[in-house]
């Protein structure tokens, strides 16, 4: 028969391709079923091993973290306290996954720190250590701080990395084209927890508000997702805010009067809403309310870029690095901080390359984007330079959901559900 | 594709005419479930859960000596390698295995374990016989994928978070390549012929097919199925068959296993399994493959020859992975 089908040249008695070959060897004759299957044993092909070359001098990537010590009221739980290296032992974790993925690759990884209330200070610090070569800079600053941080490196080999701020308007009209976020909006974060409360069905929220800006600006994101999605609030109320109280012996027994009566001849709701970005108060809701309705938003069921008990997707070995590095558990401002690290660590190997431009334009291409722990690959929104990812719904000790939630679509990527999308977006210092 | 499926009753027939019809020997194959700390037994002729065996925990890794009579488990929170009679599923001995031990592969010469410890950075190469570390080789963040070279010489061993295929020398126990792969690499698998290494990226969505001679990428497989959002395929689990012409690539919650040609690298098919679908193993007659799916909690088994899945069978709470006896 002239059919020659050399692809199906059978090795192994019982493949489909093995049995399509004998079908072949018996249309021809019964010895080439036989030799054919002789052929099955074959002998693997050696492997040439080569011998190790002197390693070339290593190239390294200087990055440097700045953080801006701010005065903030100390939230309500122990738990919640600050830690003196927030943020930054994340970024030291990233800096050490990196130097094991560059030691591969002759790459190595450093990081400086600086640290200060004077904003002067650290933008002369911050300019000096740009010149010595730290061309990526992770900022935790207060957002008009990151302004004039960002202005003055300006037209500088820097690449800043927002991670402790979630004001939309730095993403939007207040947008710099040097700063790139890591850290989730305020929009992104209502959105994934107003996501979830609609797949529940639970779209009716009662929204108390605290008193500081930051509680405007979250509220105004939960409004405008509750719109967004299809939920209600039905209804809204301020929170005043007394400190005093707090840390009074019995404290607890007039919260838990103030807190049910505070509560009491509200419209029928779903959930309370509880928008203290701070955390002075929100929890102080949980179980205290007039009727009982589940806490969500800064207290109760909360949405973060992370949480310290997250096993899924691989993260046990992630948490469990970070434990043994920082002795404490790891709080979404690590994560963020470790995110901006791994960025860099991954460009550097995707790129063969340590200089800053090749690195700064593999980041800011479309070819980008890096593995972080939720299962999806993460990348820059063009628009605005935001990190896109999926937001977890946390209870205080296992995560609820993830977000983007089942049934919200998106004609690019769903991920884009979460936060200002391309159409909405008010940033000119990205060109679109 | 659409020529096989023409010629496919023709294929029956010649296979009536050339072998005659006859039943698949029976083996035993061996399920890790890793949140409920037992190993499954399935008769693979009966296609049944024949015994279910407390063994340590979380146990996911698995593999056979090449006599078949002892199973290997990675227990991965007891941070050790136990080690248990295959007959009986008594408990034998522990192997030392360095911390969070995940995936493993014994070299050909029937003593030399190589397991990659997720936690340390390590992959630890330990001799069942004496149970003595042999060595420690460093490697990426996160080692995970073990691929042995049937004549073992190389070990491919994937870094989860490095994103790299670490080709490693098993003479001299020291690296000599170091491929960069798409995101997350999950497991790393030779041809027979080892022509090919197999590398599947979870994260990336992606198979990479690497020349082990030179390390170059020969080809990069994508996925795409109708219905299931592109997030969704994570590739893990590889199985070639033994006349490498045919390649099963496990895509994790697409619930979904592809077959994929070697020679042109087109995914033939995709067969519906069970709930994210990670690890595989052949029948030694290579006639049925096991997939395990850990979020629906079963095993199916594929009929290889038909390219179909016949049985999906219920085993204990997150079967991760799965070996088969030699007889």
């Amino acid at each position: 028969m002239p059919i020659a089908v050399p692809a199906f040249n059978s090795r192994a008695k019982t493949s489909k391709f093995a049995l399509f070959s004998t079908f072949f060897a018996v249309f021809g004759t019964v010895c080439m079923s036989f030799a054919n299957y002789a052929a099955a044993q074959t002998s693997p092909q050696p492997i040439p091993i080569p011998t190790q070359s002197a390693q070339p001098q290593g190239a390294v990537v200087q990055m440097l973290y700045v953080k801006e010590d701010r005065d903030k009221e100390l939230p309500v739980s122990l738990l919640d306290q600050p830690n003196a290296d927030d943020g930054i032992a994340g970024a030291k974790l990233g800096i050490a996954d990196d130097n094991t993925t560059g030691r591969f690759l002759n790459q190595s990884f450093k990081l400086d720190v600086i640290e200060g209330s004077d904003l002067n200070d650290l933008i002369k610090q911050a300019t000096e250590k740009v010149a010595a070569g730290d061309g990526f800079i992770i900022a935790d600053m207060s957002p008009d701080s990151l302004l004039k941080f960002a202005d003055a490196l300006k037209g500088k080999p820097a690449q800043i990395f927002n991670v402790g701020n979630p004001d939309d308007r730095l993403r939007e009209e207040d947008c710099r084209a040097n700063v790139l976020h890591t850290a989730p909006t305020r929009s992104m974060l209502a959105d994934a927890l107003v996501q979830y409360l609609v797949w529940k069905r639970w779209p009716n929220m009662l929204m108390v508000i605290g008193p500081s800006a930051n509680d405007q600006l979250l509220a105004d994101a939960y409004r405008r997702s509750a719109k967004k999605f299809g939920a209600k609030i039905v209804e809204e109320r301020k929170f005043n805010v007394d400190t005093g109280n707090r840390r009074a012996d019995g404290g607890f027994e007039q919260i838990q009067q103030q807190i049910s009566q505070f509560m009491q001849g509200a419209k029928d709701h779903d959930v309370v809403l509880v928008v203290d970005e701070d955390q002075v108060f929100g929890d102080y809701f949980p179980y205290r309310t007039w009727v009982p309705r589940p806490i969500v938003g800064s207290a109760g069921l909360v949405p973060a870029s992370w949480h310290p008990a997250l096993e899924q997707w691989g993260a046990t070995q992630f948490q469990n690095r970070f434990k043994r590095l920082a002795g404490r558990i790891m709080r979404p401002l690590d994560y963020d901080a470790w995110i901006a690290t791994r960025v860099v660590g991954e460009a550097a190997s995707r790129t063969h390359s340590t200089d800053f431009k090749t690195l700064y334009d593999f980041i800011h291409s479309p070819k980008f984007d890096v593995a972080a722990f939720k299962g999806v690959a993460l990348s820059f929104r063009a628009w605005n330079g935001q990190l896109r990812e999926p937001l977890l719904v946390n209870s205080q000790k296992i995560f609820v959901s993830v977000s983007p939630q089942p049934g919200f679509l998106h004609q690019f990527s769903l991920l884009d559900t979460l936060g200002m999308d391309k159409p909405e977006t008010k940033c000119k210092a990205y060109t679109q | 594709m659409s020529r096989l499926s023409m010629l496919m009753p023709a294929l029956v027939t010649a296979a009536i005419v050339s072998f005659g019809v006859t039943p698949a020997d029976a083996y035993t194959a061996y399920v890790t479930n890793e949140k409920d700390n037992t190993v499954s037994v399935i008769d693979t002729d009966k296609l049944e859960v024949i015994k279910t065996a407390k063994v340590g925990q979380r146990p996911r890794g698995i593999v056979m000596s090449n006599d078949g009579k002892w199973i290997i488990i990675c227990t991965s929170d007891d941070n050790d390698v136990k080690v248990y009679d295959a007959q009986t599923l008594e408990y034998i001995k522990s192997l030392p295995s360095g911390p969070d031990p995940e995936l493993l592969t014994l070299h050909p010469d029937g003593r030399r374990l190589y397991i990659a410890n997720e936690d340390d950075n390590l992959v630890t190469v330990v001799d069942i016989q004496t149970s003595k570390v042999i060595t420690e080789i460093p490697v990426g963040v996160e080692p995970e994928g073990m691929g042995m070279s049937p004549d073992g010489k190389v070990l491919v061993n994937t870094s989860e978070t490095t994103n790299m295929a670490h080709f490693i020398d098993t003479t001299t126990h020291k690296l000599f390549d170091n491929v960069l792969v798409d995101s997350r690499p999950r497991v790393a698998m030779f041809n027979s012929a080892q022509s090919q290494l197999w590398v599947s990226s979870e994260v990336g969505g992606t198979v990479a097919v690497i020349n082990p001679t030179d390390r170059k990428i020969i080809a990069k497989i994508n996925f795409s199925i109708p219905g299931i959002e592109q997030e969704a395929i994570q590739p893990v689990g590889i199985r070639i068959t033994k006349d490498d012409k045919i390649a099963f690539v496990a895509l994790g919650p697409a619930n979904r296993v592809a077959v994929i040609d070697t020679k042109t690298f087109k995914v033939l098919k995709y067969i519906l399994v069970g709930q994210r679908v990670w690890q595989m193993y052949f029948t030694p007659d290579g006639k049925l493959l096991f997939t395990t799916n850990g979020a629906s909690n079963d095993v199916t088994a594929i009929d290889v020859a038909n390219l179909k899945a016949i049985k999906s069978i219920k085993v204990g709470r997150y079967p991760w992975g799965v070996v088969v006896s030699p007889k």
